[in-house]
């Protein structure tokens, strides 16, 4: 085995380097360098105290963090109920339950803000509550996929251990199954709390106004008042918190994870008819809580004071009065410029992250650290990526602030990490063997890599573009920092449709939102079906 | 909640049947424990012999049948409700607990304070020969000591019967043997009722009173 393994043919160097070299030239030029000057800039200047005494930093920070720690517990105590479900039984519509859920998790911030806004009741629809159902809707996945994958293939004996000596099923969950999942729920507790501490979207549609996190002020200092500085301030203070969160939470990961004799996943069919309504009714509760906020929106895109209308499907054109002049938002330029941007995005990930994922899968060392470097700028918010791109670009030489290519290229640096997630494994279970064989036919290194890798790549990079695309047709965060006037995407015209009052305008909205969720889920069922095949 | 079934017999399952699927595991099967008795199930692996042993503790519900364990029938009662104490094959230690809060479990769950019940927790760590083992974790012990923990545990609480499922299977032969001895004298100095499931017969003959082997108890065979 051991001698296989040394002898296993890679790639020649010169050929990884080739292909490593683009996308590390991207990471450097539109990531590495850009946060570099966000911090050259701020560092030591007066904003940093100017920042810190303002009260408004702390008020914003304090409600940045408790919504984000309230949002997080919610999301875990509700989200425990269909990971149990989900774990433990094996049932007719667990594929659907799960699908679904899934499909939440990636529809676009400003949909699920949206859904949120179209279910809840007038009087709370624009309030923090309304801000920690839509996290707790968005963020249900993590814990079903994060905590089940722990939760499924804990022995069930344990369980049983317990019931002999007395506990009941709370109690057994309580003492025995509770402890278990702790390192799982910790995991899924940090994710849960970075995404919602840098909720940006959500927060834009669903808060009430004025209601201002981290992200929300960045853009609002950088975008609106013109205070760059300041901005950038904030965007050093979050990353500050979040690493120390993370870093704390590895050091309490490390403490609390138990040796444990995991059991191959065993879900128990439905037996007994008590077991076949417990399972019955957690799925459709389950079901309802997450359906019935998107067929709201989907309701209220046909609705008018009056009754309903095609009028929010038709009026397009956001109802022009004079050439240029409009009560609404031009619904048709919005889509052009979303799928403009979206195709230009896609192409970038594709190669910066394709180019990537050959490099990372012909090594070992240097190609974990290229893996990692990629990664990063899903740890850094949109809008810090956003704020970056727009204060590292804006003298010459390369005062690039007006190129329509920023903003798919802000897009792209948020969609290369899922493109890299979705081509590396396809290309790490290449057999070594295949290669091999082809070097006995007489095949060089580098063209056994060609007739071999290469064609493997094709499927998962097509698969890698549809969530690309889908990625980048949602992004709100950067977009909302490099957009210029007459480049509205379709996030951006739903947050300023939904924001508006009127009916018409309302209506408008809720079916761009619905159009933009049907675009991703395509997109993301489009993706998948092309990976399993 | 079932009239109470009173003929002196500590444990009864009565006509059990259970199937998985098409196949039928086991076909009403009848098996009684007197008080105090300790009986060997003896029989080929995969026959159903632990399957017997998880309906009587409710772990399996069977498709048909009857258990009663002190005179009560208990086929509708959930595992924890039924007073049983069960040894796994594999032990099932809890991981993230100690070994004193492993044996002590039961007693927690009766509500019994702290003070006292890791007093009767280290009693019987005493009586299965783990003196002063209470502050180890359970990941850093032999496959012999996780055996005699496993053990405490089950009877820590004085369940009213002991189930032992093959409980000494894969240890070393020395191991087994003084292993079988000390269970033999446990199970007699505490007057305990327990079944215990094996394949192997002289471990049957050092531990039980009488051995019963699977194919005589039920119906068809």
């Amino acid at each position: 085995m051991d001698r296989a393994g040394a002898r296993v043919i890679r790639p020649p160097a010169w050929l990884v380097v080739a292909l490593a070299t683009i996308p590390i030239a991207a990471l450097a030029l539109f990531y590495a360098w850009p946060l570099a000057t966000l911090f050259a800039e701020t560092l030591g200047t007066d904003a940093v105290a100017d920042t810190v005494r303002r009260p408004t930093t702390r008020e914003v920070l304090w409600f940045t963090f408790w919504q984000a720690v309230v949002s997080t517990g919610a999301t875990i105590a509700i989200g425990l109920i269909p990971a149990w479900l989900l774990a433990r039984f094996d049932f007719h519509a667990r594929a659907v339950v799960l699908g679904t859920l899934t499909a939440v998790f990636v529809l676009p911030t400003v949909v699920v803000g949206g859904a949120v806004l179209a279910v809840l009741p007038e009087s709370i629809e624009r309030s923090t509550w309304a801000i920690v159902i839509a996290h707790v809707l968005f963020n249900i996945a993590v814990v079903v996929r994060l905590v089940g994958a722990l939760w499924e293939r804990l022995p069930t004996d344990l369980g049983a251990a317990a019931a002999t000596l007395g506990a009941g099923p709370w109690r057994t969950f309580r003492f025995v199954t509770l402890p278990l999942l702790r390192p799982a729920l910790l995991a899924t507790a940090s994710a849960v709390f970075v995404l919602t501490f840098t909720s940006f979207g959500v927060i834009r549609i669903v808060g009430a106004p004025g209601t201002r996190t981290v992200e929300v002020e960045v853009w609002r200092r950088a975008t609106q008042l013109g205070d760059i500085a300041g901005a950038a301030v904030l965007t050093i203070i979050q990353l500050v918190v979040l690493g120390l969160v993370l870093g704390a939470a590895a050091l309490l990961q490390r403490r609390w994870t138990i040796a444990l004799d995991l059991a191959p996943t065993r879900r128990r069919r439905v037996r007994t008819t008590r077991e076949r309504q417990t399972v019955g009714v957690v799925a459709s509760v389950t079901m309802a809580v997450v359906a019935i906020p998107l067929v709201a929106m989907v309701v209220a895109s046909f609705s008018s004071p009056t009754g309903w209308t095609l009028a929010g499907w038709t009026n397009l054109d956001g109802g022009e009065i004079r050439p240029g002049l409009r009560v609404g938002v031009d619904s048709m330029a919005a889509i052009t410029a979303s799928l403009r941007f979206a195709a230009w995005a896609t192409l970038f990930a594709v190669i910066v992250g394709g180019l990537a994922s050959l490099a990372i899968a012909a090594t070992q060392r240097a190609g974990r650290l290229l893996d990692v470097g990629l990664t990063l700028p899903i740890a850094t918010s949109a809008v810090t990526i956003g704020l970056g791109l727009l204060i590292t670009f804006d003298a010459p030489p390369v005062d690039w602030r007006a190129e329509w290519w920023l903003v798919p290229v802000g897009q792209a640096l948020v969609a290369v990490p899922f493109v890299v997630r979705a081509i590396v494994p396809t290309l790490r279970a290449i057999d070594p063997a295949l290669l091999a064989a082809a070097g006995t036919l007489g095949a060089s290194p580098a063209r056994a890599w060609r007739a071999v890798v290469l064609p493997m790549a094709g499927r998962p990079l097509v698969a890698a573009a549809g969530i690309a695309a889908a990625i980048s047709l949602g992004e709100f965060g950067a977009t909302s920092m490099l957009s210029r006037t007459g480049d509205q995407t379709l996030p951006l015209a739903i947050e300023s449709l939904l924001g508006r009052t009127g009916s018409s305008l309302q209506a408008q909205g809720y079916a761009l939102a619905t159009l933009l969720a049907a675009i991703t889920v395509v997109l993301m069922i489009a993706a998948e079906r092309t990976t399993d095949r | 909640m079932t009239a109470a079934v009173t003929d002196g017999h500590a444990v009864r399952a009565d006509e059990i049947v259970v199937r998985f699927g098409a196949q039928t595991v086991l076909d009403r099967a009848t098996m009684h424990l007197a008080a105090g008795e300790v009986v060997a199930l003896v029989g080929p692996s995969g026959t159903g012999k632990s399957t017997l042993l998880r309906v009587i503790a409710g772990i399996v519900s069977p498709d048909a049948g009857r258990v009663v364990i002190d005179g009560v029938d208990v086929t509708t009662s959930p595992t924890h409700r039924r007073g049983v104490g069960m040894v796994f094959q594999d032990n099932q230690l809890f991981p993230h607990r100690r070994v004193v809060d492993n044996v002590a479990f039961a007693l927690q769950m009766r509500g019994v304070s702290k003070h006292e019940r890791h007093s009767v927790a280290s009693e019987w760590l005493g009586r299965v020969g783990l003196d002063g083992y209470g502050q180890r974790r359970v990941q850093g012990l032999s496959g012999g000591e996780a055996k005699r923990v496993a053990l405490a545990r089950s009877m820590a609480a004085a369940p009213k019967v002991v189930l032992l499922d093959e409980p000494l299977t894969g240890l070393d032969r020395d191991l087994h043997d003084r292993l079988a001895t000390d269970l033999a004298a446990l199970l007699r100095d505490t007057s305990t009722t327990a079944l215990l499931v094996t394949h192997d017969h002289s471990e049957a003959a050092t531990i039980a009173d009488r051995t019963v082997a699977l194919a005589d108890l039920q119906s068809s065979s």
